[in-house]
């Protein structure tokens, strides 16, 4: 994490995690904590809604968090201008009120229908929640590693090749080559290092975006003879049978040669991915899910899809039309949630008690 | 004006494109296969192209951002940029790109 993003996190409203793998109850499950789902926590809030939401990354904010945290935005109406992670802690704030609970760093993987007619959701690492309601507002999909386009890869995936690194000791002993110069690599680097037999950081140029004292910290293991860095890029594996014995780097000076390596772990960022969500049974139309534009429902009861990850014609990828369409799905969502319930449209201008919900009255 | 752009199949297609667009708008607009997930943010590495050696010159130098992005693109080439911070002008007409292979 760099500085400045940790400085953001002292200062952004404080974030209710969940506790235990449950089942969960609650009302609506939303897939996604971007600011559409987060907009939607405050629409379905004001219609005395609960909701949890799930996201793969370790915040909230989405896009706005992972691709343009220091990115201007200046289509949000009535806010001439901010940042992503900006908008972020604004929402974040304006929910509070409802204290959504979130379940981080997960990727909702199952979605299935109980007996009674409530969802049940279950993520990768075992998270259930159930609810009447599922609104999926997971814009491009989940952000996974990036795979490099090296030939032959795949064979070595999960045995060789690694994109994150969930048990340390299975590094220990073993020869690394750790690839990138963000905070990934180098924070890997620092912790592989001392249980490594060596390890040797490529990356394609002498600077690093990765935070300064990281990277003083691994130049000083380079001069300590500790670890090696190579200028270079990746341009072939070799191996057999999954094992890798080595990786082979070029550069325009050196030409390609190869170093003995038994486990490459690649860190070039990261890329959506819409995964299980394509396995919902929504008709996917080009990866996106086709909805109304009276409720935003997909073709299956219940199940609603908000923001970039939705199409209908004359559908625009904005935040905006994500927060409209928000505001929309919360009126259907409520009639499913409280069926009996006669529901009463109002202004937080004028009633006290969305006022009252919103703890200003 | 035209912008050339070769797919990784090596096929050559001539786009018609229109001043003050981005090349990877241009590229998105014709339906040829780039990511470009970030919508032209600078952001996302994903409309990684090779410009020709030619015209490597007529274009402004890669930013400070653009060289930091590029980290996360793969087969990194002096010929290298990122499509979204090209945009087209009269002396780009006939610019000629490739595209750079894409993660998975």
């Amino acid at each position: 994490m760099s500085p400045d993003a940790a400085t953001d996190a002292a200062t952004a409203p404080s974030i209710i995690t969940a506790e235990g793998a449950g089942p969960h109850q609650t009302d609506v499950t939303i897939i996604g904590a971007g600011p559409c789902g987060l907009f939607a926590v405050f629409e379905l809030g004001l219609l005395d809604l609960k909701c949890h939401l799930v996201d793969i990354l370790d915040r909230p904010g989405g896009q706005c968090a992972e691709l343009y945290p220091e990115k201007p935005i200046y289509d949000i109406p009535a806010v001439p201008v901010c940042t992503g992670q900006e908008l972020t802690d604004r929402l974040m704030e304006q929910v509070a009120p409802f204290s959504p609970v979130f379940h981080l760093s997960q990727m909702a993987e199952k979605l299935e229908k109980l007996e009674d007619g409530t969802w049940r959701l279950t993520t990768d690492t075992g998270t259930v929640i159930d609810s009447k309601v599922i609104v999926i507002a997971a814009g491009g999909g989940s952000f996974v590693p990036k795979k490099p386009p090296i030939p032959g890869i795949d064979a070595y995936e999960g045995s060789s090749v690694f994109y994150a690194v969930r048990k340390m000791e299975q590094f220990r002993g073993k020869k690394l080559i750790v690839a990138g110069g963000g905070d990934s690599a180098l924070d890997w680097v620092l912790n592989l290092q001392p249980l490594a037999e060596s390890v040797t950081l490529v990356h394609r140029r002498d600077e690093f975006r990765a935070a300064p004292d990281s990277v003083n910290k691994m130049r000083a293991l380079v001069a300590e003879k500790k670890m090696t860095l190579e200028i270079a890029q990746i341009s072939g594996l070799e191996g057999e049978n999954g094992q890798l014995t080595g990786v082979v780097f070029k550069d325009k000076e050196r030409g390609e040669w190869s170093v003995p390596c038994d486990m490459l772990l690649p860190f070039y960022g990261l890329t959506m991915k819409l995964g299980p969500v394509a396995e919902f049974g929504l008709n996917l139309e080009q990866n996106l899910i086709p909805v109304d534009t009276e409720k935003f429902e997909t073709s299956t009861s219940g199940i609603f899809a908000i923001g970039d990850i939705n199409t209908y014609p004359g559908k625009l990828k904005l935040i905006l039309s994500g927060f409209h369409e928000a505001a929309l799905m919360s009126q259907a969502a409520v009639r499913i949630v409280h069926p009996d319930k006669k529901i009463r449209f109002q202004y937080t201008t004028s009633s006290t008690d969305l006022q009252q919900k919103l703890g200003v009255a | 004006m035209i912008l050339n752009v070769t797919t990784p199949d090596g096929e050559r297609h001539a786009l018609e494109a229109l001043e003050g667009w981005r090349v990877m708008e241009v590229i998105r607009d014709w339906g040829l296969p780039i990511v470009a997930e970030c919508g032209g943010a600078c952001s996302c590495a994903t409309c990684h192209v090779y410009v020709d050696a030619d015209w490597l010159d007529r274009l402004p130098p890669r930013s400070e951002e653009e060289e930091a992005k590029l980290d996360e693109a793969f087969d990194v080439r002096g010929t290298s940029r990122l499509s979204c911070q090209i945009l087209m002008r009269e002396e780009l007409d006939g610019l000629h790109v490739t595209l750079a292979p894409m993660p998975r």
